[in-house]
């Protein structure tokens, strides 16, 4: 008897109803025949139907390469249905170790070149996912084509599947390096992010590259001060942070071209300074972009003021409740903590109430960190802390706690040692080493430092554990080597046994749980943390007093009170704009960044300003964006306006403009009006 | 500054997986080569991992040579694995947008509906993602390009023979 083969839907159904696994197993393999008659001699209207079919088991861990060739088959039919499967069936199925991913070659040549975005989009997306190194070279002129193509949809992957062809042949760089000026110029958020994703592999890849790209850096920086200041894009903002995803990215392109370059880091000292200072904290958005920031600020030459703030801006993560912050915190405090000492131990009674948390991936973390801010003056109350720890911590962390104590203690000079401390602590060394070979531990180091030690008592204990540390060492390789592997082989029926195998370790299906909660429902829209934030506990007055210098740093009080932009001009639909900011650290120093913005249907070109101040000040105009101010509202200028103020003088300002606008030839010349004061007390 | 870290030949993210509380995965994207058998084993292995941190651990860890980030959302993990260098705070980001994204899509998503159309799912990540990497950031653009793509995909079935029935071909 013919049973007819079941709908998608109806099979998901029936394989979630099965009360075992044998009989999961049955209804699949049932499935699988009918699946495998169908491609056979099926009605190929119906092929996308049993492919899906194929993928949901094969998600399920059941083998599904009998399935390959009807991808092929799928993604060559005219129909857009069939396509949309064969693809994922392609991602899913095919990988670059067979041979037959290459017959998909063709396929996607001739998708990216017909004119359905949607098609070519597929074709992208899976040449962007599993295309191996040749299918990338036979296809690289293709994408560079789409590169400079006006759709935006298809461009945005176009950028990206150039980044992966890169990164899959490397040689290939220098035909999708060229394009990039070009596409720094777009104004579509996605095209834009991809372009700053593909240069940033560009430059990671190729010092040549590097160099070539150095000259954009003033570019990037305008990029990012506009994305930040004007803010004109509610449509990708999180939480009232400018596409945070953009920021990131050019955050991360601006490190690698900053770095041990100078001319570069001065660059973007001031945007950094600002994005630093005046991104929204309040959410984990806005948390992601200064962070990103502060990386940026360690890794380039940025001037000391700045570097001060970046760790500031991570001490204060330390104190918010939500722990995934105080993780990246303790992490990237951790990478500076050698280059920027004094700074971070500023932070050193914050770093040891990290100590008490109870996820064990923190308090390691604030355990190093500790250790890393032992010196000579605060060794005892260091010393103190750690003891304490050490009586309480997670047993994996015993080892390299006792050890820590005992180097720190050794290299500031401290031997007012009790017999019995030293004790106990070897004795927890040795314990915590038995469980758990520590990749810090450095127990055999500094017992047979003691054994140098002129103290007789210190000697002879650490001879006695050196001595129980060489007789164990031999047995630690025994007990805690792991079991070798089985290898397996490939072929079919193996890897249909391999997969029983894993269904027979799986224990009898439990009665599957209501799973109708929605996904959003325990996100608590006013506080986007992971789980329940637990404040942090409650900081106690260290005995250096060290403390209470958290809170005369600049930037750790709450953001300077922003001063509101000001529209100093208006002429038939060109509008000037001006933002300030003070940054902190400078008193003396403003900056202004003027805005021009074109609503008129007629593009403003030749456009080029001008400013004067009173002679006590000293102005420095930075290059503008561009003197063309596009029509309709489009991508405005910027120039930035670096002001000197030593005498606090109250602030004049001048402006010239000239443009051509509407056929004529403009020239306004203006003192501008109503400057707010806080641009100069 | 420090010494130039060597280029990564993968992307900045390597895959991100989607499973139940019992350890039943519902989606799997891979964007670096692996043999079946390498996925399942990572798949096994993270899974397992995942599922025994407790709830108030925080949603990152180290696991061989990659970071892995890690949200709970009702009764899904979302499970993305990233590269030494990238911004786990920006990865926390990507996965709640993808989540929103499946919001809008099947309103007021659950479990299930990523169970019985996890094709959608998958296409609605490759809107979002590409190659590792995010391609669009305005969650409208994203929303727009599935509905084009499902209404492309209802006229390429409807039935040939139904049309010119009615006279329309």
């Amino acid at each position: 008897m013919v049973v007819p083969s079941l709908k998608l839907q109806d099979l998901i159904e029936e394989i979630r109803g099965a009360k075992t696994q044998a009989q999961e197993r049955e209804v699949i393999q049932k499935e699988c025949a009918h699946i495998r008659a169908s491609f056979r001699d099926g009605d190929p209207l119906h092929r996308h139907r049993q492919l899906a079919k194929l993928l949901y088991v094969h998600m399920l861990g059941y083998p599904a390469h009998f399935g390959q060739m009807e991808c092929l088959k799928l993604i060559t039919s005219p129909r857009f249905t069939d396509k949309r499967v064969g693809y994922l069936g392609a991602m899913l199925l095919l990988d670059e170790r067979q041979d037959a991913h290459l017959l998909i070659t063709n396929s996607i040549k001739n998708d990216l070149s017909q004119g359905i975005q949607a098609v070519q989009g597929l074709a992208l997306c899976t040449l962007s996912t599993v295309g191996s190194a040749e299918m990338c070279r036979d296809l690289a002129t293709e994408v560079e084509k789409l590169l400079l193509q006006p759709g935006p949809y298809v461009r945005k992957k176009a950028v990206l599947t150039a980044v992966h062809i890169i990164r899959k042949v490397p040689e290939l760089s220098n035909i999708f390096l060229p394009p990039c000026a070009q596409l720094l110029h777009e104004r579509h958020h996605g095209v834009l992010l991809g372009t700053i994703t593909l240069i940033t592999e560009l430059c990671e890849r190729s010092p040549a590259a590097l160099k070539h790209f150095r000259k954009v850096v003033p570019q990037l920086v305008q990029i990012l001060w506009t994305l930040v200041t004007t803010g004109y894009s509610t449509e990708h903002s999180i939480s009232g942070v400018s596409d945070p995803f953009l920021q990131v990215q050019i955050l991360r392109l601006l490190r690698i071209l900053g770095r041990n370059h100078e001319e570069s880091s001065e660059t973007m000292n001031d945007l950094l300074a600002q994005v630093a200072t005046n991104t929204d904290t309040s959410r984990n958005a806005g948390n992601a972009v200064l962070f990103e920031t502060v990386l940026t600020i360690m890794d380039i030459r940025s001037v000391a003021g700045l570097r001060v703030l970046a760790v500031n801006i991570l001490g204060r993560f330390l104190l918010n409740s939500d722990k995934n912050i105080r993780y990246v915190a303790l992490t990237s405090l951790l990478r500076v903590v050698q280059s920027d000492h004094s700074a971070v131990q500023r932070h050193r009674p914050t770093v040891v109430e990290c100590l008490r948390e109870p996820d064990a991936s923190l308090s390691r973390r604030a355990l190093e960190l500790s250790l890393a801010l032992v010196n000579s003056s605060n060794v005892r109350a260091m010393t103190q802390e750690l003891q304490s720890f050490l009586e309480s911590c997670p047993p994996d962390l015993r080892a390299d706690c006792a050890s820590g104590i005992l180097l720190a203690a050794e290299s500031n000079h401290w031997y007012k040692w009790q017999p019995g401390a030293l004790e106990n602590m070897g004795t927890s060394c040795w314990r915590g080493a038995v469980r758990k070979p520590s990749p810090f531990s450095r127990i055999r180091q500094v017992v047979s430092v003691y054994g140098s030690c002129l103290d007789v008592e210190l000697q002879q204990r650490a001879v006695e554990y050196n001595a129980l540390f060489q007789k164990y060492d031999h047995m630690r390789a025994a007990i805690l080597e792991k079991m070798p592997l089985v290898e397996r082989g490939g072929t079919q029926d193996e890897e249909a046994k391999e997969s029983k195998e894993a269904q027979h370790s799986e224990a009898a299906l439990v009665p599957t749980e209501p799973q109708a909660s929605k996904l959003l429902d325990l996100l608590d829209l006013l506080d986007g943390t992971s789980g329940a934030a637990q404040p942090p506990p409650p900081l106690e007055p260290s005995s250096e007093g060290t403390s209470v210098h958290l809170l005369d740093l600049p930037c750790v009080s709450s953001a300077p009170a922003s001063i509101p932009n000001l529209k100093v001009f208006e002429r038939e639909g060109l509008q000037l704009n001006l933002s300030f900011v003070r940054p902190p650290g400078t008193p003396a120093l403003l900056l202004i960044m003027v805005t021009a913005i074109n609503t008129s249907e007629a593009d403003v070109t030749h456009f080029v300003c001008q400013a004067a101040v009173p002679k006590s000040f000293q102005l420095q105009l930075q290059a503008p964006s561009g003197d063309t101010v596009p029509a309709q509202g489009g991508l405005p200028v910027t120039q930035l306006l670096r002001i000197l103020n030593p005498k606090k003088a109250p602030l004049r300002l001048k402006l010239r403009l000239t443009y051509n606008h509407f056929g004529q030839s403009v020239q306004e010349i203006f003192e501008v009006n109503n400057l707010p004061v806080e641009t100069w007390q | 500054g420090r010494a130039q870290p060597r280029p990564r030949p993968a992307a900045a993210m390597q895959f991100m997986l989607l499973f139940s509380r019992q350890g039943k995965l519902r989606l799997q994207k891979w964007y670096v080569p692996l043999s079946d058998k390498e996925k399942k084993k990572i798949t096994r292995e993270l899974v397992q991992t995942v599922l025994a941190r407790k709830p108030k651990m925080c949603s990152f860890l180290e696991w061989r040579d990659l970071k892995i980030v890690y949200k709970r959302y009702a009764s899904l993990y979302f499970c993305c694995a990233i590269e030494d260098q990238d911004n786990e705070l920006i990865t926390l980001e990507i996965i709640h947008r993808y989540v929103e994204l499946l919001d809008k899509y099947f309103g007021s998503v659950c479990e299930l509906d990523i169970i019985f159309n996890f094709e959608k799912a998958y296409f609605i990540l490759d809107e979002f993602l590409l190659g590792g990497e995010v391609q669009e950031t305005s969650k409208k653009n994203v929303l727009k390009a599935i509905e084009q793509a499902d209404l492309l995909q209802e006229e390429a079935e409807t039935p040939r023979s139904v049309l010119e029935e009615i006279g329309l071909t």
